[in-house]
């Protein structure tokens, strides 16, 4: 190295911990990409969605990802979801495919009624996306800090033909080592986020300015009480128990996924580091929110053996 | 809660944005857990957890459910419950597969790799520890240093981990005996004097009890160290050496448009700025950095970073070159030495070829000798003729083309690779990179002027390579004998190497074994090769089991040269006919490793010819061949 003491190198012996975590995603990413033959990033339109596709705009500045990305909308998500989707690919100049499962519509399939809902919608939805399009790879952005068989699911993560999750028979990952060979039928979902906790999500996002859905920050908004969560009457479709009667209360969500599964947290955080702050203090797991991981202890591995994402 | 200190959550309450400030700067260690079944490890790691506030109230209300239910710890909490993920590994109350845990404090976040204990877990230890920079490795108090502890520090030095915190742990149950500690200590220092570790911090402590985990001990107080946590936030990260020489493994090549190309990768080691002179490794070819870019343009960046270059002259370059600094250029080379730590239940056999990834670039790769393997109870060397799971081995490799390399012990990036099996893609195996071996550079290709082609076309033939596979008695040698005798007619130059006659000479040497079957087919398929060099058409004859190999022989070929012929006869028939009365021998148990009987044989999924000898006789299948030998232009004497 020319002078690189005199460039003032030094200073940067040890990169921080967001910067560590930057590389190493951008680095799986590039990966795929180099060797992949039909990628796509699952885009959930989530805050870790935003971190994983503003990762994806990093790794290939100043072109834009070799990839489209996939939106599966269920028909239940929220609508200032789908105008934030809309808002960003375009801004970004990015393809989006959305998959809506249109024989489910056809059904009536909807979350008030039907036990299967999530896996008619949602999970059955993503497996035929995948296959219609002849999708190999598909980037999803979990982390592992977020229950407990993901902490022990690879970054490069295999799916059988039928997309099911085999735990006895993960490849062993090394270094920054990834195999991504894999056999006629069989795909990979790849978590770049594996290592992010939830904390890191949001310093992150801080940090690099990234945009977020406004359903993340308290506003006043339209609620009711229901099985102990309290969900956000988001339009008409909305089934209000018995008894209740919808009321503007101060909240914000954690986490975002169909409206009437997605429990909100009263809140007064309307900025970013309020947000953060409150995180920091709260008593519960992010996914406390979420209808789906109250089942079973191994519900979610479960589930993921099943083809959920 | 805080997830944090009290002074923190006081800062987060009073100043988010200074907390962040501060928070912004953490740095992250990578650490794995190591030790066997009853050592305590899950409860060390879920005490971290419990004690740096990681865990939240749901989970802990789950804690509690889970530990009055199915819980070894009576009425108090079981922390290790906090930690074994998979439904089978809480049934059986073991961990079976690595899992990634996540703590910060206020001075570094943490990534913890939780690695099983035993035996036949070598490879997920070896993988938590790939991407280590301390190991912590649990010793029972009561017990002392086992052969898991041995084996457990081997494997970390192994994969360069140069710093060990030996964590010596259930000192509640020796009554916090200062003898028992030192003894312990003294017994491991006599033994890791083998080994390759450069540090090893000892530490006394009760994980159940918290003792010397996240607080100082009011129980030892002969011991004067600091407590696991203030250790591990004060140990030095071995990260990616920001002095060495700089490499950067090309990922990605960055075309958005014809104004830029950019050249994308992940920073292996030192440091670059717009301006520095580089290598393009193996080339060879020399440029300047124009721009050093992550999405806007860095004044530099360093080892551990992920970055796009762009050089300031058009040289190639691409996916697999590795950008080197000009001083120090990486070494190129396709011959090593290396430690391979087998992870497949198929074990390696030396020759059989496999897929070898080193950083960016993926090639070709056979074991040509394995040295020894290594007892990871013992260290002892073992003699070995193949490696089985789990097990560890120093091997002589040689690679397809060369690669850029360093030695694993100057990078893991460019030192580490893994191997990949050809027919299943599984990863089979992690290898570390000691030394290139010189012969190597030693031996070249000598030109030639009379070409492959023009010595078919003298012979009004183009070369080919007719492979016949099956089990014994299936009628190869019959069939392959009858096609030689037309081709003889036609006037065509042919040879027929089979399978009992090669093993009379060239190699009498070789038995039966899986090993040896390898080795057998790959000297037939060379052989094969050189034939078809000086233009012949060559029939070879042999049971040729496995799929690897028959590849392995396709591949030495050029497209199109090398049909394998499937004389497909089942097992019974095989063994109804039984020519040489060798089934009957099998059965027996007079001949160990006969194929079909007791040696697998794993049919063709696309031959090129495919005869099954229920339906077709010898001279139809003969006829078969030779309308395809025909088809391809093969007895046309035009070279294809």
């Amino acid at each position: 190295m020319p002078d690189a003491g005199s460039s003032g190198l030094q200073a940067v012996a040890g990169l921080t911990h967001l910067q560590r975590l930057e590389a190493e995603s951008i680095h799986i990413i590039r990966e795929v990409a180099a060797e992949a033959e039909k990628p796509v990033m699952l885009y959930s339109v989530g805050k870790d969605s935003a971190v994983m596709l503003h990762l994806a705009m990093k790794a290939f500045a100043p072109g834009k990802p070799p990839f489209p990305l996939l939106h599966v909308n269920t028909t239940w998500k929220f609508r200032d979801m789908i105008a934030f989707r809309d808002a960003q690919t375009t801004a970004l100049g990015l393809e989006l495919i959305e998959w809506i499962n249109q024989d489910g519509v056809a059904r009536g399939i909807n979350p008030f009624d039907h036990d299967a809902y999530t896996d008619i919608m949602k999970t059955e939805a993503l497996k035929a996306a995948l296959d219609h399009h002849g999708f190999d790879v598909a980037f999803g952005g979990a982390r592992r800090d977020e229950e407990k068989s993901r902490a022990k699911e690879r970054i490069f993560s295999f799916r059988s033909a039928d997309h099911r999750w085999d735990p006895k028979r993960q490849r062993p990952e090394l270094w920054s080592l990834y195999n991504t060979r894999k056999n006629k039928g069989e795909s990979i979902r790849v978590f770049p986020l594996s290592n992010w906790t939830e904390l890191d999500i949001w310093q992150y996002i801080a940090r690099e300015s990234i945009p977020i859905v406004p359903l993340y920050f308290a506003a006043m908004r339209p609620t009711v009480r229901a099985n102990g969560l309290t969900l956000m009457v988001d339009d008409e479709r909305m089934r209000i128990p018995a008894g209740e009667t919808p009321e503007l209360r101060m909240i914000r969500f954690r986490t975002l996924g169909c409206y009437p599964l997605t429990g909100a947290v009263e809140s007064h955080a309307t900025t970013l580091p309020e947000v953060i702050q409150e995180m920091l203090l709260t008593k519960t797991s992010e996914r406390q929110g979420r209808a789906i991981d109250r089942d079973t202890t191994a519900s979610m591995e479960k589930k993921k053996q099943e083809g959920y994402f | 809660m805080g997830r944090v200190s009290e002074d923190a959550s006081d800062l987060i309450a009073a100043d988010i944005g200074a907390y962040l400030k501060q928070h912004e700067t953490k740095s992250l260690l990578r650490f794995i857990t190591c030790g066997s079944v009853d050592d305590g490890k899950s409860t060390l790691i879920g005490r971290l957890l419990y004690d740096s506030k990681m865990v939240f109230e749901d989970q802990l209300a789950a804690l509690e459910a889970d530990s009055a239910r199915g819980g070894t710890q009576g009425a108090g909490l079981d922390f290790s419950l906090l930690v074994d993920g998979l439904s089978a590994e809480r049934e059986q109350g073991i961990t079976i597969d690595v899992a990634y845990r996540f703590f910060s404090t206020d001075r570094r976040k943490f990534i913890v790799a939780d690695t099983p204990g035993h035996e036949q877990y070598t490879r997920n230890m070896v993988t938590g520890a790939s991407t280590a920079d301390v190991a912590i490795l649990l010793i029972d108090a009561r017990r002392g240093v086992l052969t898991q502890t041995r084996r457990h520090s081997y494997l970390a030095s192994l994969i360069g981990i140069r710093s060990v915190i030996l964590a010596i742990n259930k000192m509640d149950l020796v009554d916090y005996s200062r003898d028992v500690y030192e003894r312990i200590l003294n017994d491991y220092r006599a033994f890791a004097r083998g080994l390759d570790i450069a540090h090893i911090e000892p530490i006394p402590m009760s994980a159940l009890l918290g003792e010397n985990v996240t607080r100082p001990s009011t129980t030892m107080p002969w011991y004067e160290g600091p407590d696991l946590l203030t250790y591990l936030e004060e140990v030095e990260i071995s990260t990616r050496p920001v002095e060495a020489p700089f490499r950067m493994p090309v990922q990605w090549v960055n075309r958005p448009n014809s104004d830029f190309r950019g050249f994308s990768g992940f920073v292996a080691a030192g440091t670059v700025q717009p301006g520095d002179a580089v290598k393009i490794m193996p080339s060879g070819r020399q440029s300047h950095i124009a721009r050093v870019i992550l999405d806007g343009d860095l004044p530099y960046a360093t080892a551990g970073q992920s970055i796009t270059l762009t050089l300031a002259d058009e040289v190639d370059c691409s996916r697999g070159d590795v950008i080197s600094s000009v001083e120090a250029p990486a070494e190129v080379s396709d011959q090593f030495e290396t430690t391979i730590v087998w992870m497949n239940d198929t074990p390696m056999l030396p020759g059989r070829s496999y897929l070898l990834k080193l950083g960016t670039k993926t090639v070709t790769a056979s074991v040509t000798a394995l040295k020894h393997k290594v007892n990871v109870n013992t260290l002892e060397q073992v003699a070995a003729r193949q490696l089985n799971l789990n097990e560890i081995g120093l091997c002589n490799i040689s690679l397809s083309e060369p690669v850029v390399f360093d030695a694993y012990t100057t990078s893991r990036d460019l030192g580490g690779f893994i191997l990949i099996d050809r027919f299943t893609n599984e990863t089979v195996a992690a290898g570390m990179i000691h030394f290139a071996l010189r012969r190597a550079q030693n031996i070249h290709w000598q030109a030639v002027d009379i070409t492959r082609a023009a010595r078919a076309t003298q012979k009004a033939q183009s070369a080919c390579v007719l492979w016949f596979t099956g089990l014994s008695g299936s009628g190869k040698s019959t069939i392959a004998n009858l096609v030689e005798k037309r081709l003889f007619a036609l006037g065509k130059h042919s040879t027929l190497l089979d399978g009992d006659n090669v093993r009379h000479g060239l190699n009498r040497d070789l038995g039966f074994t899986d090993t040896d079957r390898v080795e057998n087919i790959r000297r037939v398929g060379e052989l094969a090769r050189l034939m078809a060099d000086a233009g012949l058409i060559v029939l070879v004859s042999f049971i040729s089991p496995f799929r690897s190999e028959r590849r392995m022989a396709r591949d030495l070929l050029p497209p199109g040269e090398f049909l394998e012929v499937f004389v497909d006869t089942p097992l019974e028939l095989a063994e109804a006919r039984d020519p040489k009365g060798l089934y009957k021998k099998a059965r027996r148990g007079e001949i160990k490793h006969f194929t079909g009987i007791s040696s697998p044989y794993e049919p063709p999924e696309a031959p090129e010819i495919h005869i099954d000898t229920r339906r077709t006789s010898s001279e139809e299948a003969a006829d078969l061949i030779m309308r395809a030998l025909e088809e391809r232009g093969v007895l046309g004497g035009a070279p294809g």
